[in-house]
């Protein structure tokens, strides 16, 4: 586990609090351009724990279906990097709660590593994940610069993920380490069948072994209560992010509150 | 018979340890992928350096794919543009192009990874007819991802997939071409890391993709060599001409000439429209440093780093990037990067017809309609590769734009 000192939300979230961890991912510009800060808002007011802000791209291939038109919508509404840092200029005079900034590496490319990093710090984001970002490529070229604006680098493993590789992941990884439940994108859902308990006791063992130094959230297929308090009961939480997008799909701004507030309580 | 040299590597612009050309290339897979995309990379040159999977490669290539190809000397041609051409003839591959050079190289590779399954993205239909092919051939399962709108103009093709045997996919995101295929078969792969191999059509995709692609691919550049040598007593060429989509068949006719400077490697991208008139798929003139289906390379993309969408009527060059090598022999001044519009490209297919008697592929026309600003002198040697025929743009042809006059 790579240690970002200072004060950084994440760290002080699974410090505080040691109940299931709800984590919702949102598409920022999602569904309508400036919809994004009163989403936050609206998640934040129902009791939610951390939120994944989605940076839309053309081509997110981890996710399904619902995650990439969710993007095409956003992005043909006009999200850019540039926009979403200048919505979330304000955020923490409202939002408290961790914010984890999630999207592919091109679009974070183009706007700049150094450039990106200083952005994040300054709006107050606490950590950040970029799936097609190996952790080869970031140890070499972002670490150092992430370190320096006391950003998490959160990094993935899959059921495919070796033991060894498990623990090299853990070691670069920071803020918690992302399980995906299964093989598959983002939209699917969880079933507990036998390959998904051993993969799960697995990451229990490894943490019990301290193989795994970090805070575990598992995310993919999480789409209900049900699927929540399943992989609850193998790790620090959980994330949910194609249901709630899905939930989100069509609503007017009007609507907003009411609608994150009653797909929140529905998972209680 | 041909034995080909997978084993050889250019040392100048041949892929890194790291999977690098140059600043170009990697491997910028999600987890999720890394297990078989780090398996591949650790095996790879391993199984095609076997003398066994040498000799069964080179016995198909022969026997199934009717390798070699010839050099053919076009006298008519050679007269009009006053110098020496000649057309390494890739069009008369089985399945018509240079695709299944490198299909029938990944299916005895995925044989020996023990994978009972095989996914393929496509744009035109050439690379999952050539994965379909071979899959037939082996007994494998496939299934082709091909974007919808691709599916529509490109029928012929689907039907000879589904012949085949294979399952066409239709990819109904985003712009549903060759781009979203490409998306949807890497989701595939994620979806099914244990069973599945993905063959890539180009040299495009993670490393070792671009390699391994490139080492299958090059027998086309050795052939060139022995043939230039029993027609004019030298092993190199003055020119290689070739068109780049992706870049498999560019790399194939590069290949064996990438150290020998001796040799101008020109690479002829589909400026569609108008390389400014938003129409257009020069990545080298449009493009910048970006990562897309998991490598860096030259990507058309918006300077917000989102993929913009291509535009050429070839669908063959219908991609917004370039494999990693070329985006590297670009940057280093080794190959010249020329854009060839769709005007230029029917009127050179066109031409070609009238007089060689060879229809050639539209994308194989880009690189044709060269030979006019090329300006090689009377007893210069030009090859140029003729990737592909032109039976499945027969459409397009007749539909296009008037013929040159002359």
């Amino acid at each position: 586990m790579t240690t970002i000192h200072v004060h950084n939300r994440i760290n002080t979230l699974f410090a505080e609090k040691k109940s299931p961890i709800l984590s919702v991912y949102c598409t920022a510009g999602f569904p309508h351009l400036e919809d994004t800060v009163p989403v936050l808002e609206a998640l934040q007011d129902s009791g939610v724990d951390m939120v994944e802000i989605g940076m839309p791209f053309s081509d997110p291939i981890a996710d399904g279906q619902i995650i990439q038109e969710s993007s095409t919508q956003a992005l043909l509404s006009g999200m850019t990097t540039e926009l979403l840092f200048a919505q979330l200029g304000n955020v923490r005079s409202r939002v408290q709660m961790p914010l984890v900034l999630m999207g592919y590496v091109n679009p974070v490319l183009q706007y700049g590593i150094e450039r990106f990093a200083a952005s994040c710090a300054e709006v107050g984001i606490d950590g950040v994940i970029l799936p097609d970002l190996p952790m080869e490529v970031f140890v070499k070229e972002w670490q150092p610069i992430f370190q320096r604006y006391n950003l998490h680098h959160i990094l993935l493993v899959t059921p495919q993920t070796s033991d060894a590789r498990i623990a090299m992941l853990d070691e670069v990884s920071s803020g918690f380490l992302y399980a995906v439940s299964s093989a598959g994108t983002t939209g699917g859902a969880l079933s507990m069948d036998d390959a998904r308990t051993t993969y799960f006791e697995r990451l229990q063992r490894l943490r019990r072994e301290k193989k795994i130094a970090n805070h575990i959230m598992i995310g993919f297929g999480i789409h209900d209560k049900a699927s929540f308090d399943a992989a609850c009961e193998y790790a620090d939480g959980a994330i949910i992010g194609s249901a709630f997008v899905k939930a989100l799909s069509g609503t007017s701004p009007e609507q907003i509150q009411s609608k994150v507030q009653g797909f929140i309580s529905g998972l209680r | 018979m041909t034995t080909p040299s997978l084993t050889t590597a250019s040392t100048h612009y041949g892929v890194s340890e790291s999977g690098y050309y140059g600043d170009f290339g990697g491997a910028f897979v999600p987890e999720m992928l890394y297990p078989n995309v780090e398996h591949l990379r650790s095996v790879y040159l391993d199984i095609i350096g076997e003398s066994s999977f040498q000799a069964e490669f080179a016995a198909l290539l022969r026997d199934y794919v009717g390798r070699p190809t010839p050099l053919y000397f076009a006298q008519r041609l050679s007269d009009f543009y006053k110098t020496r051409i000649y057309l390494k003839r890739e069009d008369l591959n089985h399945t018509g192009a240079h695709k299944i050079n490198n299909t029938l190289g990944q299916i005895l590779l995925a044989k020996r990874l023990g994978k009972k399954r095989i996914i393929a993205e496509t744009g035109a239909g050439q690379h999952g007819v050539a994965t379909a092919t071979v899959c037939a051939l082996m007994g494998l399962e496939c299934v082709v991802y091909m974007g919808a709108v691709d599916i529509e103009r490109q029928k012929p093709n689907v039907e000879r997939m589904k012949l085949l045997g294979a399952s066409v996919v239709a990819a109904k995101s985003g712009s549903q071409t060759l781009k979203d295929a490409t998306n949807e078969a890497m989701r595939d792969w994620i979806t099914n890391p244990d069973n599945t191999h993905y063959i890539i059509g180009s040299v495009v995709g993670p490393h070792p993709y671009p390699d391994m692609v490139a080492r299958f691919q090059s027998v086309i550049s050795e052939e060139i060599m022995r043939q230039l040598e029993e027609k004019e007593g030298r092993t190199y060429p003055d020119y290689v001409l070739a068109c780049v989509g992706g870049g498999s068949n560019a790399v194939g006719a590069f290949y064996h000439f990438l150290d020998d400077a001796r040799v101008r490697l020109v690479a002829l991208e589909a400026a569609g429209k108008g390389v400014d008139s938003g129409f257009s798929a020069a990545t080298t003139a449009l493009g910048k440093p970006g990562v897309l289906h998991g490598s860096r390379t030259f990507l058309m993309q918006t300077p917000d780093g989102q993929v913009v969408e291509p535009f050429s009527i070839s669908a063959g060059l219908d991609y917004p990037g370039i494999g990693p090598i070329h985006a590297h022999l670009f940057s280093a001044g080794r190959a010249e990067f020329h854009a060839v519009t769709d005007d230029e490209a029917m009127q050179a297919g066109k031409f070609l017809a009238r007089t060689e008697g060879i229809i050639p592929a539209l994308e194989t026309a880009h690189a044709l309609a060269y030979l006019e600003k090329l300006g090689a002198k009377p007893d210069e040697i030009v090859v140029v590769n003729l990737s592909g025929r032109g039976d499945k743009d027969l459409q397009t042809y007749i539909g296009g734009v008037q013929e040159r006059p002359h």
